[in-house]
């Protein structure tokens, strides 16, 4: 009789319980967030600059009005997707950060296969057969990480970064070689795709698809790397690659396959980028959305969804950029000092997972 | 003249180039080599270099005396690395994702502070000039060497000495090697690996000065073009020998002196696939020199890169 009365407290405590545990993951980020948050106040009181005007400032430029909040969405899509392709191949346990080169790549490609098409074919078939050329071409880029990665063990952090400083030249050489448009006489471009053929807006908004497709990208990949066996697949090679060598798993195949879905989802930042902002591929293409997307992906602990509030968050801070440059006299790189800043810091949390009993199973369940 | 003049033109700019664009490659590599020979690994030291580059530049402007500059260049990278060393000892922090981080950090604080020194001129380091026996104006040129270059030679010869041949050498080997044998031969590990990794710091903070202070020789937010990055494969290539190191750093600087050389005769088709060459030809190196198959030789078994 006893037993049984306990049963119902039980259950109780375990859901408690899971929720106590998962909570770790929850309150080291934010802590690490608030840290990196006092320091940064502390940088500024130092160049005697006042904190509280500095988030009066963000909350102004990045979230206070419909106007900044869009702007924040607008720089937003480009983080979530390139935040992406290093969640994608840190689930196998794998460092990516040339994230930035498959957008070059990406926008590049998408610039590159509209040229032809632009005289004759209707704007949804060049938009199509852009966003294809762009995902290819950031899949193929970071696909060769993954396997060089595989075949003859190059580090995929060292191999990715090169690959994005080649991305960087073999866009210049083209945009001031043999595909510069003649007629821009200002900055070297690729021919523009034309003004009827650009990406519009999402209804009532200034906001431009991508922020769509963004959040779209971000769930199916959640999907897969979560609900799937590919994922499953993925997160056992991530977990221990012995094992999963062991039970047989195509483990070089799914190495790939996750370089090429983060590569894609890269390249179709670069592909917006092209298709909804600048008309053409340039220079412009270099922003350093990729470096901040990894950022935005360690944030999110490598998880698809969190990644879409993150990217949000950062792209608010990159927003208010230009406001607080000109309100407070501070150069435009504090946004990368603050970001630089919670990066370490958060890096640094990780010693604290597992080390507090409080987050641990209680015992006796 | 004709196909050989222009030839000996290429030849000669490339090999005055090499110099050049070898020494910020010579130190920074020096220092990854120091690091990873303890069983760290630092990407954070495109950062330092950067920032390296940017205090110097504002020391010489302020102070007058480029060598200054050099010394605090120094003493910042010391700090970072100190910063990366102190955080990879905290259990479950992976330095590789630490090097990022400070990678990004160290570039942004340097563009922050660098922001009022992009205009003024600041005093350069002097050359020495070894071309006198020539009548040459061009080889003359070419033999200004910086004596950045020749400290930089002697720093790797004294490594390769001391890793061979003094205690200090053989603890830090150790300590790269197997953390167990060092632990046991009472040995602090962490307190190893922090010391390798400031000095290590120290190396890439002064090669970053010798960017603002000699060549390119201003300091701008473009200045460094990896170089720090392109350290780490470097290392690699010179299978963690600091004598190789010296090496590769002069067959990278000819790498990258090709474009440039090449637009001095009037090629300047091409010029940004040259550009890329090095990042191709380290690419190519890691490519063909790694395997999956088995360690590297020389490589520290504690290296989470090569594990």
């Amino acid at each position: 009789m006893a037993e049984l009365t306990q049963a119902g407290p039980q259950v109780r405590t375990e859901l408690a319980d899971r929720a106590r545990r998962s909570s770790e993951y929850v309150l080291v980020p934010a802590v690490a967030v608030l840290v990196s948050a006092i320091l940064f106040s502390v940088f500024l009181l130092f160049l005697g600059k006042s904190p509280a005007q500095f988030v009066e400032l963000l909350w102004k430029g990045g979230f206070g009005s419909w106007f900044s909040l869009q702007n924040t969405l607008v720089r937003a899509s480009p983080f979530m997707l390139t935040a992406l392709c290093v969640a994608i191949p840190a689930r196998l346990g794998m460092v990516v950060i040339g994230g930035e080169g498959a957008l070059i790549m990406g926008g590049f490609g998408a610039a590159v296969i509209a040229i032809p098409m632009v005289s004759w074919a209707p704007a949804p078939v060049i938009l199509a057969a852009m966003a294809m050329a762009g995902m290819l071409a950031g899949g193929i880029w970071i696909g060769i990480v993954g396997a060089v990665r595989h075949y003859r063990g190059v580090n995929e952090t060292i191999s990715s970064l090169l690959l994005f400083y080649i991305a960087v030249s073999v866009l210049n050489f083209f945009v001031e070689g043999v595909l510069r448009d003649p007629s821009d006489p200002n900055k070297p471009s690729t021919m523009p795709i034309g003004r009827e053929n650009m990406i519009g807006p999402m209804p009532a908004t200034d906001v431009h698809w991508g922020l769509a497709a963004g959040i779209v990208v971000c769930v199916l990949l959640y999907f897969l790397m979560n609900r799937t066996t590919f994922g499953f697949a993925a997160r056992v090679t991530g977990g221990n690659l012995r094992a999963a060598q062991a039970q047989g798993l195509p483990v070089g195949r799914l190495v790939m396959v996750s370089c090429f879905i983060g590569g894609a989802a890269a390249g179709l930042a670069g592909f917006f980028e092209v298709a909804a902002i600048h008309g053409k591929a340039n220079a412009s293409l270099i922003a350093g959305y990729g470096f901040t997307g990894i950022l935005v992906s360690f944030l999110a602990r490598h998880n698809p969804l969190v990644i879409i509030p993150i990217a949000i968050f950062l792209g608010g801070i990159d927003a208010s950029g230009g406001l607080i440059q000109r309100r407070m006299d501070l150069p435009d790189a504090t946004v990368l000092v603050l970001q630089g800043l919670m990066f370490v810091v958060l890096l640094a949390s990780e010693t604290f997972y597992g080390r507090y009993s409080f987050f641990r199973k209680s015992e006796g369940t | 003249m004709g196909d050989e003049g222009t030839l000996a033109t290429v030849l000669l700019a490339m090999f005055a180039g090499a110099i050049r664009v070898s020494t910020p490659f010579l130190f920074v590599s020096l220092g990854e080599c120091l690091t990873e020979k303890a069983g760290r690994i630092n990407l954070g030291l495109e950062g330092t270099l950067v920032f390296g580059a940017m205090t110097g530049y504002a020391l010489s402007l302020h102070t007058g005396s480029p060598w200054l500059g050099v010394l605090a260049a120094g003493l910042v990278g010391c700090v970072f690395g100190a910063i990366h060393g102190y955080l990879c000892k905290l259990p479950k922090v992976n330095d590789i994702a630490i090097g990022i981080a400070l990678m990004l950090f160290g570039t942004g604080a340097a563009f922050f502070f660098g922001k009022p020194y992009i205009q003024p001129q600041a005093a350069r380091l002097p050359s020495i000039p070894l071309g006198g026996w020539s009548d040459n104006p061009a080889v003359q040129q070419a033999l200004e060497i910086n004596p950045l270059f020749i400290i930089g030679f002697f720093l790797a010869v004294a490594m390769w000495w001391a890793f061979r041949n003094t205690r200090w050498g053989l603890v830090v080997r150790t300590t790269g090697d197997s953390t167990p044998a060092a632990v046991a031969l009472g040995i602090d590990v962490d307190r190893v690996r922090l010391l390798a990794t400031t000095v290590g710091g120290f190396f890439a903070g002064v090669g970053g000065s010798f960017l603002s202070l000699s060549y390119p020789g201003s300091w701008s937010e473009g200045l460094s073009s990896g170089q720090g990055l392109m350290a780490v494969a470097l290392v690699i290539f010179a299978r963690w020998n600091p004598l190789a190191c010296f090496g590769a750093a002069i067959l990278f600087g000819a790498a990258g002196a090709l474009g440039p050389a090449l637009q001095s005769v009037g090629i300047s088709e091409g010029y940004h696939f040259f550009n890329a060459a090095p990042y191709i030809l380290t690419l190519a190196i890691l490519v063909v020199a790694v395997s999956p198959k088995r360690a590297l030789r020389g490589a520290p078994s504690e290296l989470s890169i090569t594990k």
